[in-house]
């Protein structure tokens, strides 16, 4: 039996490829827009797109915030839905911007904005109903969530309910999984010890967990824990969960 | 005693006490020890997400109602006490509450006073205050007076000796105990510490307690424990003198509630605790025992200020019940001392600036990866994070934009060169072109990427730009095909 299509299924999605993806792991953006596409999306990608904001916010500077924010409003101008490949950028744009725009001409456009972002593996699960064979062979992986996607967007058990529906694949649950990684963004430069204490942590509880590999769908979680896994001997690490599903289940089509 | 003062001299730097904290594998085992242990009897509590969340709704319910008629509410908590006979006092910082203490004790020739655990005491240092003027406060919560005899302050604000080790504790007890043997059987280590509390109890002039909540309607000081030792401080000396922060009132006796079963849960995973006191008057004349004098001290010290601001006022919510901290990933690596102020951890973050000030505290808000477990369990949904970020928001406030009504130490962390970065930061990322450009030199250039970078490469590998942008490469790329349907799933 086919996939049930949701009755709110779109043909066209914005993708809004985050500023972490955009510079430093191009390729999972790819792989999410792929992924997208052979599920019969066209996928669009306003160029004008640069970043959600957050490292301004979440450091106390609001006008900063705004006004790299305000850049992005006008560049989804359709009502499609707008898929982020980050739960802590999906987090920023769905939840905050319309805190951030309050008592600014802005709000309306802010709210109606976030209020079409969703978060990628929710998108993908939910709205998509995805559910592809998988060609890999037997093994056992670990997800990371991000803690915007855990408690922002309460969407953890989209990125588990998609790797877990791959029939060749066992998910293992790390020590405590629900546990921040330690990235924070500007936390993890102002305060490197805890930072670093939390991640050593994070890789550890990840190669103890018996896991071959974990994916995240958070790019500041995996280059915070790939970047602590990198400085180990063990050649363990991990990827974002849009490649580690286009890889499972057959690459392009 | 050591007279060291971390709440109104805070130290200066967090950082270097976190570093040394974090850095000393001792302490991050038995705090990670004692948090897992911690966050798994509060889990035990809450089988059911639902439960919880209805609880929750209840307490933060009353919590907000209460705050919203707190100063018709205060007013009337002073007249119903006046009326059952329990004398009120009102004091604005730590110096005018410990004067006002003082004075009590004083006026009746005092010299012994037991306590029980009250975190409002530690916030003004009333033992030192008192101990400075030849009055003795002893320390009758177990882990409280662990603390004491160590010469030191609290660590959590419900299990103050949480750093402590058995072994800590027997040495301790061995030295500090007349003819105590060493030994670290739990029990034994137990009946030595409540042996030596029994003789202060007698001889005590005063007995100095905290209140988990005054509830205004009946005149009703609340107070939750489970050593029976606060009420043994509230009973046998004839003089009883609680102190607590104005935000504690509550309106009705039925408020207490939802409040009461949420919070030893909250605390140390218990569905009740083994005392529950309510204090309503001093001794009646038909009655035998009871201390014939009460006293409530009721404390500001930077309440108003959170008060003022309809966001920050939420950080009076709290009931102190630690679960913040319990669950917070930075608390658990560097334990409370590191954090240089009375209250630690999550609530310490976002309430302490009110009582200090932001300058002496702008590090503690950054102490946070706005991570939200704290939130997740707080039993009163204080949006911990947001708070935070707001605060954040507080401290860099450039001089150019202050409010009418400031906080205290306001624009602390304000520095030319920091808003300088993000005006830069804010013109690269708010303009395409400037996105382009900077994205194409750093792409291009991406072999000049420092190897070095500060804290980032501290504990992980640097992080250098791919070859080509997201952008660049989506502008040559042409759409995949769709997938025909699978029949993966029934």
């Amino acid at each position: 039996m086919p996939p049930i299509a949701s009755p709110s299924r779109p043909t066209d999605v914005y993708f809004f490829g985050t500023c972490l993806l955009d510079l430093f792991l191009p390729e999972a953006g790819l792989d999410a827009i792929t992924l997208l596409e052979r599920e019969g999306l066209r996928v669009h990608f306003p160029q004008g797109q640069s970043c959600c904001g957050q490292p301004a916010y979440t450091s106390g500077q609001p006008a900063e915030a705004r006004s790299v924010a305000r850049a992005q409003l006008g560049l989804f101008p359709q009502p499609w839905p707008i898929v982020v490949p980050s739960g802590s950028c999906a987090g920023m744009m769905h939840r905050h911007w319309p805190t951030l725009f309050a008592d600014t001409p802005d709000h309306a456009q802010a709210v109606a904005v976030a209020g079409r972002v969703v978060e990628f593996a929710d998108f993908l699960l939910n709205v998509l109903q995805f559910a592809r064979h998988d060609h890999g062979d037997p093994t056992q992986v670990a997800v990371h969530t991000s803690c915007s996607a855990r408690r922002e967007m309460g969407t953890h058990l989209a990125s588990e309910a998609l790797v877990e529906q791959l029939d060749n694949v066992t998910r293992v649950s790390p020590a405590r999984e629900a546990e921040c990684c330690g990235f924070g963004g500007a936390f993890a430069l102002r305060h490197p010890d805890i930072s670093g204490a939390m991640v050593s942590d994070k890789a550890a509880a990840l190669q103890a967990s018996g896991a071959t590999t974990f994916v995240t769908a958070d790019a500041g979680c995996l280059m915070n824990i790939n970047g602590k896994l990198g400085c180990g001997t063990q050649p363990f690490a991990g990827q974002h969960l849009a490649s580690f599903l286009l890889h499972r289940t057959g690459g392009q089509a | 005693m050591s007279t060291h003062a971390l709440t109104r001299h805070p130290t200066p730097s967090f950082k270097a006490q976190s570093h040394a904290a974090v850095n000393n594998p001792d302490l991050r085992q038995s705090f990670g020890g004692a948090m897992d242990f911690l966050q798994a009897k509060r889990a035990s509590q809450f089988p059911d997400p639902e439960g919880f969340a209805e609880l929750r709704r209840l307490s933060e319910a009353v919590r907000r109602r209460c705050l919203a008629k707190l100063p018709d509410l205060l007013v009337q908590l002073e007249t119903q006490l006046t009326a059952n006979g329990i004398h009120v006092h009102w004091a604005e910082t730590p110096d005018e509450a410990n004067a006002l203490i003082h004075g009590l004790i004083a006026a009746r020739k005092g010299r012994l006073a037991v306590k029980g655990k009250s975190m409002v005491s530690e916030e003004i240092e009333l033992n030192a205050y008192l101990e400075a003027r030849g009055v003795t406060a002893i320390e009758s919560d177990m882990g409280e007076y662990i603390v004491q005899l160590a010469g030191e302050k609290p660590s959590h604000i419900i299990m103050p000796a949480i750093h402590k080790t058995k072994a800590d504790i027997a040495a301790l007890f061995h030295q500090h105990i007349p003819h105590a043997p060493y030994t670290e059987d739990v029990d034994a280590l137990i009946q030595l510490g409540r042996n030596a509390l029994r003789e202060h109890y007698r001889q005590a002039d005063v007995g100095i307690s905290g209140v988990n909540f005054a509830v205004a309607e009946t005149g009703t000081l609340c107070l939750v424990e489970n050593e029976g030792n606060g009420r043994m401080c509230t009973t046998l000396p004839d003089l009883h003198i609680a102190i607590t922060g104005i935000e504690k009132v509550v309106e009705k006796l039925t408020d207490i509630v939802p409040l009461y079963a949420i919070l030893p849960r909250s605390a140390t995973g218990q569905a009740i605790t083994t005392y529950f006191n309510l204090i309503s008057a001093p001794r009646q004349p038909d009655e035998k025992d009871g201390p014939r004098e009460v006293h409530l001290v009721l404390l500001d010290n930077g309440r108003s200020q959170a008060y003022a601001d309809e966001q920050l006022r939420q950080t009076l919510q709290c009931i102190r019940c630690g679960a913040c901290m319990n669950h917070c990933p930075v608390y658990r690596r560097i334990g409370g001392h590191a954090y240089g102020t009375v209250y630690p951890g999550p609530i310490g973050e976002i309430i302490s600036p009110h009582m200090l000030g932001l300058e002496a505290t702008r590090d503690l808000p950054t102490a946070s990866t706005l991570c939200g477990a704290c939130s997740d369990v707080c039993p009163v949904n204080i949006p911990i994070p947001d708070l935070l970020i707001r605060l954040r928001q507080e401290a860099a406030r450039p001089p150019s934009d202050m409010p009418l009504h400031p906080l205290q130490g306001q624009g602390a962390s304000y520095r030319l060169t920091t808003a300088w970065v993000w005006r830069l930061w804010a013109a690269v990322y708010g303009h395409p072109v400037g996105y382009r450009l900077f994205s194409w030199c750093a792409t291009r250039f991406r072999r000049l990427t420092p190897r070095r970078q500060g804290g980032w490469t501290a504990h992980r590998t640097p992080l250098i730009p791919a070859a080509q942008s997201l952008h660049e490469q989506l502008q040559r790329r042409r759409p995949t095909a769709p997938a025909a349907p699978e029949s993966h799933r029934p």
